[in-house]
């Protein structure tokens, strides 16, 4: 009882502080970063549901948070649709086309499954970059609107695309808590473990692989549309494969297959990438050494480490209970 | 006769490993399937559990054929199985690696999940009813809130089982039980196989240990380079030359 108390404060803490952040600090750019951070984080969530709790490493996701964001700039700048309207209609079609992607590529498993799906994502970067007559190419799409009004609220300040951003943050942790927690959660986990045991179990891999596959690229195609509504200027490069390798970094940094891993690893990065700024791309020399440590010390990343040492000392605790008993009796 | 085979084969591109096999389960009785290493044991339970598809030859349940159905489908008719290998979850409890062992006998998706609709938490509930039925009837109700990790390989391979049970199978397979485990917990496992069967279950496993199966099984298989070379009550295959032949390669040694 005592721990779910605890549990449930430290998240309400949490979520208090960033709720009074922009009141603490009237820094514009402060503000700015962690909107930003919260987008990632969505996309982080999209991938560890997959790689994470699925087991199935997908290095398309960059691709698949471009297509969010494309579907929304191309509805609202060259569809003339509304920006709810596409904001909602972007998202689906990620989902769409992860679809048809994850039936092809979930034919392939472990490292092949990377493989294809590295260059399933490198051909996203293709198609956007080339494409010119739709996408505008290299000179990145213009003029995406902001989000419009709903009734009395606006979202043209930094503040409210700040509280918008966070609404849907916490919306997407709170989906992702239950579908972690569900029988579906569950089913996902058993695949990841060992999918001949799921199988045996009477679990249709193919069709919860491909459950957990469209539902990451809805996250992805969700934190994209939202990064488009609110940079409101894109370009190919956010398909490009060092964005799938940066969600991949928050993930595996935060914790692979842990719920508050995505949170942790993708705010961790991004604060000390912006602490470390004036280092420029001499920033790797501080990250990959330390990637490469946790990885070998603590494959779980950040929030797994904690998440062990935690158990231990649970169980170490249990354990001695009994003998304080006996000491006592 | 609850499962039958018919002249099952399968081929690994020139290699046979199960060649012809025409076997049939009896309902409620421990069948047991022997023979040396790479005899085709395994490749035959794969192929009765869905998880390769046979050559050629065709498998009936209660009647009707399944040669082609995919291994979850066979699961869902009530065929369940464990593995050489305990593939269990090790960062987790005993208890939350056997609840998803339910799962089949649930509805509940995606939109339940969302939502936490009250089919979701009624059908959770009973995965978790089931779950506790089953560690209890497997004797593992005091390690049920222990990580995997920590506890014995004999506890693992009580797991499986009871993972196996809480699809609510009819019959169970299991693939060499008790490999790996000591002499006094092959005996615990032994007296947990005859429980199932007592149940009513229909028990069919794999074995190396002589002595147990001989106390255990109702009626043996015995496969040789992937052809079945006998069958019939444990008195009967003890005294089989063919098999004797085949464990201790000629000679005419029989103790």
């Amino acid at each position: 009882m005592m721990k779910l108390l605890n549990k449930r404060n430290i998240i309400l803490i949490l979520i208090l502080l960033a709720v009074v952040f922009p009141f603490i600090n009237q820094n514009q750019y402060y503000l700015h970063i962690l909107t930003l951070a919260f987008i990632w984080t969505i996309a982080v969530y999209g991938l560890n549901l997959l790689a994470g709790f699925t087991g199935y490493l997908s290095l398309a996701h960059g691709g698949f948070f471009a297509i969010g964001a494309y579907g929304l700039g191309l509805l609202t700048v060259k569809g003339g649709l509304g920006f709810w309207l596409s904001f909602l209609l972007a998202p689906l079609i990620t989902m769409a086309i992860g679809l048809v992607i994850g039936l092809f590529a979930l034919r392939t498993k472990e490292h092949f499954f990377a493989i294809y799906t590295l260059c399933v994502g490198y051909i996203i970067y293709l198609v956007i970059d080339k494409w010119e007559s739709l996408t505008e190419g290299v000179r990145g799409l213009i003029g995406i609107p902001a989000p419009e009004p709903i009734g009395p609220i606006t979202f043209t300040t930094p503040i409210a695309q700040y509280y918008l951003t966070l609404v849907i943050f916490l919306l997407v942790v709170l989906i992702i808590y239950r579908i972690v927690h569900s029988l579906t959660g569950r089913t996902f986990i058993a695949i990841r473990n060992s999918e001949e045991l799921a199988l045996s179990l009477g679990i249709s891999t193919k069709k919860n692989k491909l459950l957990s596959f469209v539902l990451s690229t809805f996250f992805a195609g969700l934190a994209g549309a939202m990064y488009a509504g609110f940079i409101r200027f894109i370009g190919p490069e956010i398909a490009y494969t060092t964005i799938t390798f940066d969600l991949l970094t928050y993930m595996i940094v935060g914790g692979i297959g842990t719920l508050a891993g995505p949170i942790v690893g993708t705010f961790l990065i991004l604060i000390l990438s912006q602490n470390l700024q004036f280092l420029q791309d001499y920033r790797m020399l501080i990250f990959g050494p330390l990637l490469t440590l946790l990885i070998i010390f603590s494959p779980r990343g950040i929030v797994g480490f904690i998440l062990l040492h935690y158990s231990n000392w649970k169980t170490k605790k249990r354990m001695t209970i009994p003998k304080d008993q006996v000491k006592e009796g | 006769m609850i499962l039958q085979t018919s002249q099952l084969t399968k081929k690994f591109g020139g290699n046979v490993a199960v060649k012809d096999v025409s076997f049939s389960i009896q309902q409620g009785k421990v069948n047991a399937i022997i023979g040396p290493n790479g005899a085709g044991k395994s490749t035959f339970f794969n192929l009765i559990t869905g998880i390769h598809p046979p050559t050629e030859g065709q498998i009936f349940y209660k009647g009707e054929e399944i040669t082609k159905y995919p291994a979850n489908k066979i699961a869902e008719l009530g065929l369940a199985r464990t593995f050489q290998t305990t593939n269990l979850f090790e960062r987790a409890t005993v208890f939350d690696n056997v609840v998803v062992g339910h799962r089949l006998r649930t509805k509940s998706n995606l939109f339940d999940a969302i939502f936490r609709t009250k089919r979701l938490k009624r059908e959770e509930e009973t995965c978790k009813e089931k779950a506790l039925e089953v560690l209890d009837f497997t004797g593992l109700s005091n390690v049920s809130d222990q990580l995997v990790a920590n506890i014995s390989q004999e506890e693992k391979k009580r797991v499986a089982f009871a993972l196996a049970l809480a699809t609510e199978p009819e019959i169970v397979f299991l693939d060499e039980p008790t490999a790996g485990v000591n002499p006094d917990e092959t005996e615990e496992l032994a007296l947990l196989i005859k429980k199932m069967a007592e149940k009513g279950l229909t028990v069919c496993l794999i074995e190396h240990k002589m002595q147990m199966i001989m106390s255990l099984a109702d009626q043996i298989m015995v496969l040789n380079y992937g052809e079945k070379i006998a069958e019939g009550t444990p008195e009967e295959i003890k005294n089989n030359e063919e098999v004797i032949k085949a464990y201790l390669g000629g000679g005419s040694a029989s103790a």
